[in-house]
């Protein structure tokens, strides 16, 4: 089994930890990872802000990076869900379908592909999940608080795994966090209005850290944590399961 | 009324400031999806219940032009008047002419999403005819000259403070009462006098049986029926869209209409008309306004299915921080947002962008519209057809230059964060949008590819386990 290491362009601008997490994850699980180095960004910032036509150059390059892979692993949900859903190729249309169908958010790629029962991993600490809506609706990592159907978390699965960690419980358990890519710009107002609140739930209710699969969510409420000097810290899923002090 | 000079950021910037207010609201809604959810869930047939409805609408959407001729024709032969009305102007045309017949000049409404689409009371008004809007929220919102916000609960986003203050200077109520029971039971004497003396009366309509030509209200406060069973002349307004085939439809509709908009197992009142009571007459205005428009539009047909519940305004945590208001559109929230470009795409085209597309929209949704997939259909259109703004379209057109190239974008980046580390003041400004109430990520930890170049060499090893 031969894994591509996608690392969103955000992710591997700022958050450089997350991603060295994932990869040493990986292959301390026994994976054979790769990272192709010329990577840039799935293209989902225009696609969602209605540029979707702009981003034909976008797939090319991920299609050139990825199709030799036997699995494309990435620490984002939300990069993850748009490759699946809009990964096109106007030369080799079944190429790009063969690769959709092979990319894996980290931690349903662990649930999933990998049936990972035990992690050796500890995290002694108090911590909220913040589920991310591409995560949570789009992949389905998680039963959605809107249906009426039997509840599951992939990663509340694999964050039971960990040593000392706590999870705390949420008023609202998977509300948005008002990221939403360009929104956070351009609806500046409600999207800091939404993060302030998500994050008033998890420290109301004694979370020390909050953690998701995509960091994207956890980028934007870090802005707002740090800009309040609130005590919570954010941390990618990738980073528990990994840690080991 | 209809001018509108701020956009749905800025509208929903205006009603954030008043954050006690904001929180108030968020907490109102939230509260009634937790009665949704809780309704839904005690009923295990529930998903099954919304996929039902769902394909009952897919299959009139599928053969609408045969199930409205069948329901004019029954409708007929019960005694109906069936007009056929192509946008809002005809429409308002078609009551007025009504009323003119009969000399009557005032007309109770009880609450009818589409005539405040086609501005109904407005073009009355100008013409003579006195309105009154019956429905206790509609009415409040008449008082206040302001319209709906909510397609439920067209006040959700006044307090009761605020409604007392109304009706001490519209209905003499004493300063400073705001007791609800109170405030509805003087709304409740206006009413009732406006009931007893109105000739005419115009409702809604939630659903139409093809099958047998009658037609179904849905209240929970019976002024339907108590303005309709008064009059002499009743009407009501129908949007295409809202035929269900066989009246054993409304089996499934009925149980999941109020559930879903407010967690009652069902509506106070679901009233059936059929035919005129004797020396009555009773008129039906078949409304297109868009709709057939909107059902030639292969990624957008879905949207016709929606039953006016009001469940995704609820679950939206965007409509929940930002006020139905700020659609400025009759209909608003995540179904407004995916019906109004319909009507006009320019006035709208800030519509599709006021959603962070979570998807939880789609979710309560009973009848399964797509909603959030719709939003990011919009989107590619309204660029497309060149209702971007300018500088938006030159920093979409950079970015993805910027991507599609490797090594611009590891120089990009890398610059980004040189800019972040060395001139902050770069981008920590007011003109930067992010950084107005959210600090810049930390761009002093390198690049993870800079990590890899470095490290990879005794990482790798691990690829020939």
């Amino acid at each position: 089994m031969h894994v591509g290491l996608f690392i969103p362009c955000y992710v591997n601008q700022f958050y450089p930890q997350a991603a060295i997490a994932s990869l040493q994850l990986l292959r301390k699980l026994g994976v054979k990872v790769t990272f192709p180095p010329k990577q840039t960004c799935c293209g989902q910032p225009m696609a969602n802000s209605g540029f979707e036509h702009l981003t034909q150059e976008c797939n090319d390059l991920f299609l050139q990076n990825f199709s030799r892979f036997d699995y494309i692993v990435a620490p984002s949900a939300s990069c993850v869900l748009h490759v699946k859903q809009h990964l096109h190729s106007t030369v080799d249309p079944a190429l790009a379908e063969g690769v959709r169908s092979k990319v894996y958010e980290l931690v349903e790629f662990l649930t999933d592909v990998l049936n990972v029962e035990n992690l050796n991993a500890r995290f002694p600490y108090k911590v909220g999940i913040h589920q991310s809506c591409h995560g949570l609706r789009g992949l389905g990592l998680a039963q959605m608080s809107e249906l009426n159907a039997p509840s599951f978390s992939k990663p509340v699965q694999l964050l039971n795994m960990v040593e000392g960690l706590e999870l705390v419980s949420l008023d609202r358990p998977d509300e948005c966090c008002g990221f939403g890519g360009t929104f956070c710009v351009a609806e500046e107002a409600v999207s800091v209005k939404m993060g302030k609140d998500r994050i008033t739930d998890h420290t109301k209710n004694g979370a020390e850290y909050i953690t998701s699969v995509d960091l994207s969510c956890l980028m934007h409420l870090e802005g707002i944590i740090q800009r309040k000097k609130n005590a919570v810290k954010v941390v990618h899923i990738a980073e528990i399961l990994n840690s080991t002090w | 009324m209809e001018k509108i000079t701020k956009d749905h950021a800025a509208l929903a910037e205006a009603f954030i400031q008043n954050e006690e207010h904001v929180d108030w609201h968020d907490g109102a809604l939230w509260w009634i999806r937790q009665k949704r959810d809780i309704a839904s869930k005690k009923i295990p047939e529930w998903e099954a219940l919304r996929e039902a409805a769902s394909q009952i609408k897919n299959n009139v959407l599928s053969n609408l032009h045969d199930y409205l001729l069948q329901f004019e024709a029954n409708a007929t032969r019960n005694g109906i008047k069936v007009h056929w009305a192509a946008d809002a102007e005809e429409h308002n045309a078609i009551v007025y002419s009504i009323l003119k017949e009969k000399d009557i000049r005032q007309l109770v409404k009880s609450k009818s999403m589409l005539t405040e689409e086609c501005h109904l009371n407005e073009y009355l008004i100008e013409r003579g005819v006195d309105v009154i809007n019956s429905d206790l929220g509609e009415y409040i919102q008449q008082l206040d000259n302001e319209p709906p916000s909510h397609i439920v609960l067209p006040c959700i986003h006044k307090r009761k403070e605020e409604i007392g203050a109304l009706f001490h200077e519209h209905l003499g109520t004493e300063k400073g009462v705001s007791d609800p029971t109170l405030l509805t039971r003087v709304a409740r004497k206006h009413l009732r006098n406006v009931f007893v003396t109105r000739r005419a009366a115009l409702t809604g309509v939630n659903f139409a049986v093809a099958e047998t030509g009658e037609y179904v209200v849905c209240t929970n406060e019976g002024n339907a029926d108590m303005g309709a069973h008064l009059s002499d002349v009743q009407i009501a307004s129908m949007g295409l869209e809202k035929i269900v085939p066989q009246k054993k439809h409304l089996a499934v509709f009925l149980r999941l209409l109020a559930r879903s908009a407010t967690g009652q197992p069902i509506t106070i009142y679901s009233s059936h008309f059929k035919r005129p009571r004797e020396g009555q007459e009773m008129h039906l205005i078949l409304v297109d306004y868009g709709r057939s428009r909107q059902l030639g539009r292969p990624a957008f047909r879905d949207s016709l299915k929606c039953i006016r519940c009001g469940a995704c305004m609820n679950t939206c945590p965007v409509y929940r921080k930002s006020g139905g208001l700020s659609y400025h559109n009759t209909i608003s929230g995540p179904i407004g947002a995916i019906l109004a470009p319909n009507l006009d795409m320019k006035k709208h085209a800030d519509l599709p962008f006021a959603s962070t597309l979570c998807g939880s929209c789609s979710n309560v949704c009973p009848v399964k519209i797509n909603i959030h997939d719709q939003l990011y259909e919009w989107r590619q259109v309204i660029v497309r057809e060149g209702y971007a703004a300018n500088t938006k379209v030159f920093g979409m057109k950079a970015m993805a230059w910027t991507l599609s190239s490797p090594t611009s974008y590891a120089r990009m980046g890398k610059a980004g964060r040189w800019v972040l580390n060395n001139i902050p003041f770069a981008v920590n400004n007011k003109l930067n949008p992010w950084f107005k109430q959210r600090e810049m990520p930390d761009g002093r930890k390198g690049s993870f590819d800079e990590w890899y170049a470095k490290n990879n060499d005794q990482t790798e090893e691990a690829d020939e386990h």
